[in-house]
């Protein structure tokens, strides 16, 4: 063929796309391919192809499409964890002249894939996939609005989370931090795929994650049984209604900015540039709009799983749950108010700092007056330690650390010492793993039985839990330290070797966290095993209220609507 | 819990013994008041955290399952007198930290010039400040003293008890300006200018950063600031001076390209207008200012005859090099420069010194060759001769 022929088909695409040189990535392509090879070839001797393309890829059943949701989330972990671990090493290794062992190329990358995969592959899809199983069994629906449009978003999230994998291996993922700030992000400074690989991944992503938005609040508005009033809604449910709400209204502000970036990098128009009037603080606003609203999105739904766990744990009704959904309802409207919190050091002067930094404080109110329902819903209670419960309590005690510093954060004067510093860094992964991942890991093992008919081995569980606690007080208590002596983010290499203690001390705490993980697959593994004995046949294991309960475990609903299409053949 | 809870004070405690808090114990008057605002703050929240994380885990523990003694009400889910407290309470804890934000973000304000020294002592009405123009440039520091016609690179020296006055941009992308012992962060943008109003009450050297994120040289992005007493500073100046060396133009096109790790240098002489030049985006002969763009849009503009003012170049650091589709790069002409100000028609305006890619992300170079997109799908257009 000739060159030009060749450079049509595959443009810049050539062999030194493939990154080769970096012995870590061939390593780890050749570990993910053997593992691939194996996986598929099991797939073909068990003749699974059929089942699962049936049953699974293309079914329209929301438990279904749920529980493919969870483990995408759990898969994705997997690997933006592992980008952690080489962070937490780099940065304990890098001392004192040395270069460490990941070079500025390499390690740029890490820390950008590390925190897109975190929310956008990671939290989204876990938040996603609760919502998606649970919602429609608490309001007594068959099925979501749009059964078809579910399977749609879903896949649409595979789609991003299948480019970011990708650009581990053919070409290179965005150099830029998870935001992609221009002018870093245009095309002057990151000429290469990277930051297309990033634009490309959240497009598709958030495409899904917006029909998945509109589709859940269609289903509680429209579909809620005979008698569920909104008041009466469960607080979940209560708590997905905002969040998808929040979803619709604060994705497309995501697809546009980037679809802006996408512009100036393709066609040369000038939104974000340095010059011709462009303006990259605009994108800097732009992107926070979404992006203060996403982590409510995010940390909402585990509120309401909280909310579900202490009180049934607690073997009593939930403390106040009218000012329960109106604090969610205030949080939700005050979550768009807040966003230049994230850039009060840009320079706009005091008065509109103050404005944000009030708003900011603000959220805390109705926070704390959650806080306080969950504790007065376990005053004169009979608190029961299971599984789901240890992680409300360790929420609970982790959070409000979170909520202080975030505070703290929100005062400016406070801000411009602290702001990109590792104390910030601290303080995000305070309330996002104490908030949103123990949320998550509450609804998993609070669900489980119902979605799968056996409940999870408490002593694996638990082991994991103690791992995930104290990993990640060790991880992080040392990058609170390391902010209050003005060490920034993202840096690769030290001078002060005084510093490297602290280092050292965060990656034993990111490896105690792997253990958590490990032992949490360890769990999976060993109660499907153990299934028969840790059978549920009440389809009420854990003695709650909710309506989800009142269906056999797990709901029979799927098959139902199996025989009525094979009927209709 | 317990355990858990020893688990979070171990690094407090370990905390305590040495090492360099230099946030908790900065050497100027406005990292000392923010500081201070911090501690303020966090005592203040403390009022309603710890209570929480003890009923916490009280609550867990006395109405724990196999404790029968305690009391057991199921159906108990609402007190309006506890609704009240507990939505009035973090409230008023809100109130108290608003107003203080409120007042704080305005004493603060890092464009405000200051009003003390420090706690004790207003600043004396007849000493200007002392003005630092600094750039941002990959990856390294630029400072140059207006006042005294000298410029630095990756090193900073003011003298003590004298108010420091620093006007802050970037050359390329964005980084953040922070001297952790001096005062607060501001951002360093590309075409715009923040300001920083700070003082230095003891003598030492300090650490300067970058803190955000600019791309691969980024952890080598630092500098020290020194903290020297009149005569220190007054001999610093002269030391700089007789380092000889001058920053004109041609050496600041130089002097931005991307380096790493940068050792300090120092200029005896700095083109006066330079600080000008580099935010207004024009160091290159032949360039329009965007202040001079920005004055003739705000009388209208040029219409549609001003695109005959464009140039067939790149520009914004050859920013659209390798775009696929859309024009040409372009940049807009100076109508009048110092070389030339009657002006000069744009066919005899040479390209601004060299055209190689300087990247922001990064040092390494892509190895393909961007697509001559107009001429691929827009058919021929005269090629610049850069």
């Amino acid at each position: 063929m000739s060159p030009d022929l060749l450079k049509l088909i595959f443009g810049r695409l050539g062999i030194e796309s493939l990154p080769l040189h970096e012995p870590i990535v061939v390593g780890t392509f050749v570990v993910v391919a053997l593992g691939g090879i194996t996986l598929l070839a099991g797939l073909t001797y068990f003749r699974l192809w059929g089942y699962l393309w049936r049953e699974w890829f293309t079914t329209v059943d929301h438990k279904r499409i749920g529980i493919m949701y969870m483990i995408l989330g759990i898969v994705m972990l997997l690997r933006g964890f592992a980008d952690a671990l080489m962070m937490r090493g780099q940065q304990a290794l890098a001392f004192g002249g040395s270069e460490g062992y990941l070079n500025a190329h390499h390690y740029d990358q890490v820390f950008t894939a590390h925190g897109v995969i975190m929310i956008f592959f990671v939290a989204m899809p876990l938040v996603t996939g609760l919502m998606n199983y649970v919602v429609p069994l608490q309001i007594g629906a068959r099925d979501v609005s749009f059964p078809f449009l579910n399977n749609f978003s879903f896949w649409m999230t595979v789609g991003g989370a299948v480019l970011v994998m990708a650009s581990l291996f053919i070409g290179e993922f965005a150099r830029t931090g998870w935001l992609a700030y221009p002018p870093l992000s245009n095309i002057g400074y990151s000429p290469d795929v990277g930051v297309d690989y990033y634009i490309w991944a959240l497009q598709v992503a958030g495409v899904g994650t917006t029909l998945s938005g509109i589709n859940l609040i269609c289903t509680i508005v429209k579909l809620r049984c005979p008698g569920m009033t909104m008041m009466k809604m469960p607080v979940f449910t209560w708590t997905s209604l905002c969040t998808n709400v929040l979803i619709v209204a604060s994705f497309p502000v995501l697809t546009v900015v980037l679809a802006l970036l996408s512009l100036d990098r393709y066609v040369g128009t000038n939104f974000f540039t340095n010059d011709f009037g462009g303006s990259p603080m605009m994108y800097v606003n732009l992107i926070w709009i979404w992006g203060h609203p996403e982590v409510y999105i995010l940390v909402l739904p585990a509120f309401g799983i909280f909310s579900e766990v202490t009180s049934t744990f607690s073997g009593k009704r939930l403390f106040g749950y009218t000012s329960m959904v109106y604090a969610t309802v205030v949080i939700t409207i005050l979550s768009y108010l807040v966003w230049l919190h994230h850039f009060f050091t840009m320079g706009s002067g005091a008065s509109v700092n103050s404005f944000f930094g009030i708003t900011s404080m603000i959220i805390s109110i109705p926070t704390g007056a959650k806080m306080f329902n969950w504790l007065f819903t376990m005053y004169r209670g009979r608190v029961r330690f299971e599984l789901p419960m240890m992680w409300t309590i360790a929420f609970m005690l982790t959070f409000v650390i979170g909520g202080m510093t975030g505070v703290l954060l929100a005062v400016p004067p406070a801000d411009f010492v602290l702001h990109n510093s590792l104390f910030l860094i601290a303080h995000f992964h305070n309330v996002i793993i104490g908030g949103v991942v123990f949320g998550a890991f509450a609804g998993v093992s609070y669900w489980f039985p119902k979605a799968f008919g056996f409940r999870l081995d408490p002593f694996w569980g638990k082991l994991s839990f103690w791992f995930w606690v104290t990993g990640f007080y060790v991880a992080f208590m040392p990058l609170y330290v390391l902010g209050l002596m003005g060490v920034t983010r993202r840096l690769r290499v030290f001078d002060d070797q005084s510093l490297q203690i602290w280092f050292i001390i965060a990656a034993i705490g990111a490896v105690l966290v792997l253990l958590g993980i490990m032992c949490m697959l360890m769990q999976f593994a060993v109660s499907f095993l153990k299934r028969e004995q840790l059978k549920d046949v009440t389809g009420d294991p854990w003695d709650a209220r909710t309506l989800e309960w009142a269906t056999s475990s797990p709901p029979a609903g799927l098959q139902l609507r199996l025989h009525s299409r094979r009927s209709r053949q | 819990m317990s355990r858990l809870k020893i688990l979070a004070l171990l690094p407090l405690a370990v905390a305590l013994s040495g090492c360099n808090y230099v946030v908790l114990a900065p050497a100027g008057d406005i990292a000392a008041q923010q500081r201070d605002l911090v501690i303020i703050s966090t005592v203040l929240m403390l009022l309603i955290v710890v209570p929480v994380m003890a009923l916490t885990v009280l609550f867990a523990w006395r109405y724990r399952q196999s404790n029968t003694a305690a009391r057991y009400e199921p159906e108990w889910d609402h007190s309006t007198k506890l609704e009240l407290v507990i939505w009035s309470v973090p409230l008023l804890i809100i109130v108290c930290l608003g107003a203080l934000t409120w007042m704080a973000t305005h004493l603060l304000d890092p464009y405000r010039s200051l009003g003390r020294i420090s706690s004790d002592r207003p600043v004396d009405q007849a000493m200007a400040p002392l003005e630092v123009d600094v750039v941002a440039l990959d990856w390294k520091w630029l400072f140059i003293y207006p006042d005294y016609g000298i410029a630095t690179v990756n090193e900073l020296a003011a003298p003590v008890d004298r108010p420091i006055a620093f006007r802050i941009t970037s050359s390329t992308v964005m980084n953040s300006f922070y001297i952790p012992a001096l005062a607060g962060q501001v951002y360093a943008m590309p075409g715009m200018e923040t300001k920083l109003h700070a003082v230095v009450n003891h003598a030492g050297t300090y650490r300067g950063i970058s803190a955000n994120y600019s791309g691969a040289g980024f952890s080598g992005m630092h500098f020290n600031f020194q903290g020297l007493d009149d005569k220190g500073f007054d001999a610093w100046i002269a030391s700089a001076k007789a380092a000889g060396g001058s920053l004109g133009r041609a050496e600041y096109l130089q002097l931005e390209k991307p380096s790493q790790n940068e050792p300090v240098r120092r200029y005896g002489t700095v083109d006066s207008d330079l600080y000008r030049l580099i935010l207004n985006m024009c160091v290159e002969t032949g360039k329009m200012c965007t202040s001079e763009m920005m004055a003739i849009d705000a009388k209208g503009g040029l219409g549609h005859e001003g695109l005959n003012n464009t140039l067939p170049l790149a520009y914004d650091k050859y920013a659209r090099r390798g775009t696929a589709l859309g024009g040409e790069p372009t940049f807009v002409a100076g109508t009048c420069t110092p070389e030339a100000p009657q002006g000069q028609t744009t066919a005899s305006i040479k390209a601004p010194t060299d055209t190689a890619p300087l990247l922001g992300a990064g040092l390494k170079r892509p190895t393909f060759t961007p697509l001559k997109s107009s001429s691929f799908f827009l058919g021929q257009r005269p090629k610049s001769d850069s």
